[in-house]
């Protein structure tokens, strides 16, 4: 049965035609060691954090849930969020808009400069705030004659979740508005529209898939992120602690069940993340197909 | 003066746009950045090299690059197979396995690390057949490689499976026509069609593990000299307000990744002038 449905080829597949394909038993091999590494990295432990989690049962998972300080871990997580997510959309936009709309010199230099936070380590992206606003920080002296607290506060933590989310939506936006080009706009234009007319009825209908794409990426670091919130939280329990930190506490206690709740809930984020991104997948393939192919019959 | 810097266009919000891009990226990315650098050059030379190449930052760098480069090759090899079953065979629940294989980008390093390290520990699901063959993998050096393992896993499949899909068949189609046997067109042709995509995927797979720090700290056991990565070592010095030794730790490791991905910059270069 299963031989038979592996061995039926449809059309969909790149190595439909007899001759180029591996014999039957060689793709049984394959496709079961395939299966078994992602099975071991992939689906196991997302077996393992649910059972984990209900290991006493219901009862305890919610208490653990509701418990003040994981309560306030919640609310400060999503705090982070709402304060990061929003700021990083507006900057991608305009980002993509200068970058894609305009020729001008050094632009993949900026592109490259956007990356940046990609590929520093989040302990790194922890330690630049702590350089600057920390007690023995530049600025460190003058805030604290001044009573403000950034590093081991709240205001940190939001620094350090919008530094590491930095690029997302702009990296997403970028692409898809240079390869949409400009025709459209420039037609709006002449047609009388506005600047912002034209970004809100021409542009950003035309990207809107890729935009909830790079947000809910953003969106799903920004309520995940460890290393760098880690670095500048000071785990102030109730104050300082986001999920991520939360559950890393109560792991370190041996309160195995209750670090397990705290995972579960970014467990249950990431599925809802990565079942959206499978939907954006294809509608944004759709996206830009529309796109090329009404260039093609109107250009 | 902006009119001479850009092009001419019709589209307005260039100033406004690009102002606010070059601001918040100085505001939120590059002066915080900068910090780094500036704080290492209050530092006398000396000193700097003595914290950089102190016995316990060695021992670390070992592990960190070490760990990351097996991890790295592992999912190279595993990657690209997984890549190759997904673009060219067709089985039940394939469209979940795919949407799966982006599982390591999303999930939080925190759940990643203790997650594994409940599957791994000596009583775990995988632990408890593997201990009594003698593998242990939580706390030991193999713990490391797994967590890398695991957040590097997307980035190779990711990489070659659309070069995999764009690939035409009637280059292979060709290849057998010419009589070719099947691991000749493979290795042939196929192959160095996706080395460049693969030395991508294995560079980014890399460059990720190399900073890593959530899901490595709750499987590493963290032992100094032993099973310690640079990222921690740099939070431990940051707990003991040790600034300067962290700052100096990270100019280092962001250094060496910088050597790294040069060099593989370059054989990708030399891959794709060589086979294209």
């Amino acid at each position: 049965m299963l031989m038979a449905m592996i061995a039926a080829n449809n059309g969909n597949s790149r190595n439909g035609t007899g001759g180029l394909a591996e014999p039957p038993w060689l793709r049984l091999v394959l496709i079961s060691s395939t299966l078994l590494f992602l099975g071991l990295f992939l689906v196991l432990p997302l077996i393992v954090v649910f059972t984990e989690a209900f290991k006493k049962g219901v009862e305890v998972y919610i208490e653990s849930v509701r418990e003040p300080d994981a309560a306030a871990a919640i609310r400060l997580t999503l705090t982070a969020a709402a304060i990061a997510v929003p700021l990083n959309l507006i900057f991608g936009v305009a980002a993509a808009w200068a970058i894609a709309k305009f020729q001008f010199p050094g632009k993949s230099f900026l592109v490259t400069l956007i990356d940046l936070p990609f590929s520093v380590s989040p302990v790194i992206s922890g330690l630049i705030f702590v350089l600057l606003f920390g007690l023995q920080g530049w600025l460190g002296p003058w805030l604290s004659d001044h009573d403000i607290k950034i590093i081991f506060a709240v205001p940190g933590i939001v620094l350090a979740t919008i530094f590491v989310t930095f690029p997302f939506v702009a990296r997403e936006l970028i692409p898809l508005m240079q390869s949409q080009g400009s025709d459209e706009e420039e037609a709006a234009r002449t047609l009388g529209a506005g600047g912002w007319q034209t970004l809100w009825r021409v542009t950003l209908p035309n990207v809107k898939w890729g935009l909830l794409y790079g947000v809910i990426l953003c969106n799903a670091r920004a309520m995940g992120e460890f290393g760098a919130v880690s670095v500048v939280s000071g785990h102030i329990r109730g104050y300082t602690n986001t999920i991520p930190l939360h559950a890393e506490i109560l792991y370190n206690e041996y309160n195995s069940t209750a670090a397990f709740a705290m995972a579960s809930l970014l467990t249950i984020l990431t599925l809802v993340t990565i079942a959206l991104k499978a939907f954006i997948d294809r509608k944004s393939r759709s996206e830009v197909r529309a796109v090329s192919k009404r260039m093609l019959t109107e250009g | 003066m902006i009119r001479t810097f850009r092009q001419h266009s019709i589209l307005p919000g260039f100033g406004l746009t690009m102002g606010f891009t070059v601001f918040y990226l100085s505001l939120i990315v590059l002066i915080p950045l900068s910090a780094v650098f500036l704080k290492t050059f209050t530092m006398g030379w000396g000193q700097f090299w003595e914290t950089v190449t102190g016995a316990r930052a060695l021992a670390s760098y070992r592990l960190s690059i070490g760990a990351s480069l097996i991890a790295a090759g592992i999912n190279s090899v595993l990657g690209l197979l997984a890549a190759w079953v997904l673009v060219c065979y067709e089985f039940p629940g394939k469209r979940i396995v795919d949407a799966l294989v982006d599982l390591p980008f999303a999930l939080p390093t925190a759940v990643a690390g203790i997650t594994l390290t409940a599957m791994f520990a000596g009583n775990g699901w995988v632990g408890s057949w593997l201990e009594p063959l003698g593998i242990k993998v939580a706390f030991t050096w193999l713990g490391v490689v797994v967590a890398l393992t695991f957040i590097g896993l997307p980035f190779v499949v990711r990489t070659v499976q659309p070069v995999l899909l764009e690939l035409d068949p009637e280059i292979e189609e060709a290849a057998a026509t010419l009589g070719a046997s099947r691991w000749q067109s493979l290795r042939r042709v196929v192959f160095p069609e996706l080395l460049p995509a693969l030395l991508t995927g294995f560079s980014l797979a890399f460059a990720r593990a190399v900073g890593e720090y959530g899901s490595v700290i709750f499987i590493s056991g963290n032992m100094p000299m032993k099973t310690e990565i640079t990222p921690l070592l740099i939070v431990t010095k940051l707990a003991n307000y040790d600034y300067a030794g962290a700052t100096a730790l990270a100019v280092a490791m962001l250094g060496m990744s910088f050597v790294l991905l040069l060099f593989i910059n370059m054989l990708q270069w030399w891959s794709r002038t060589r086979y294209a």
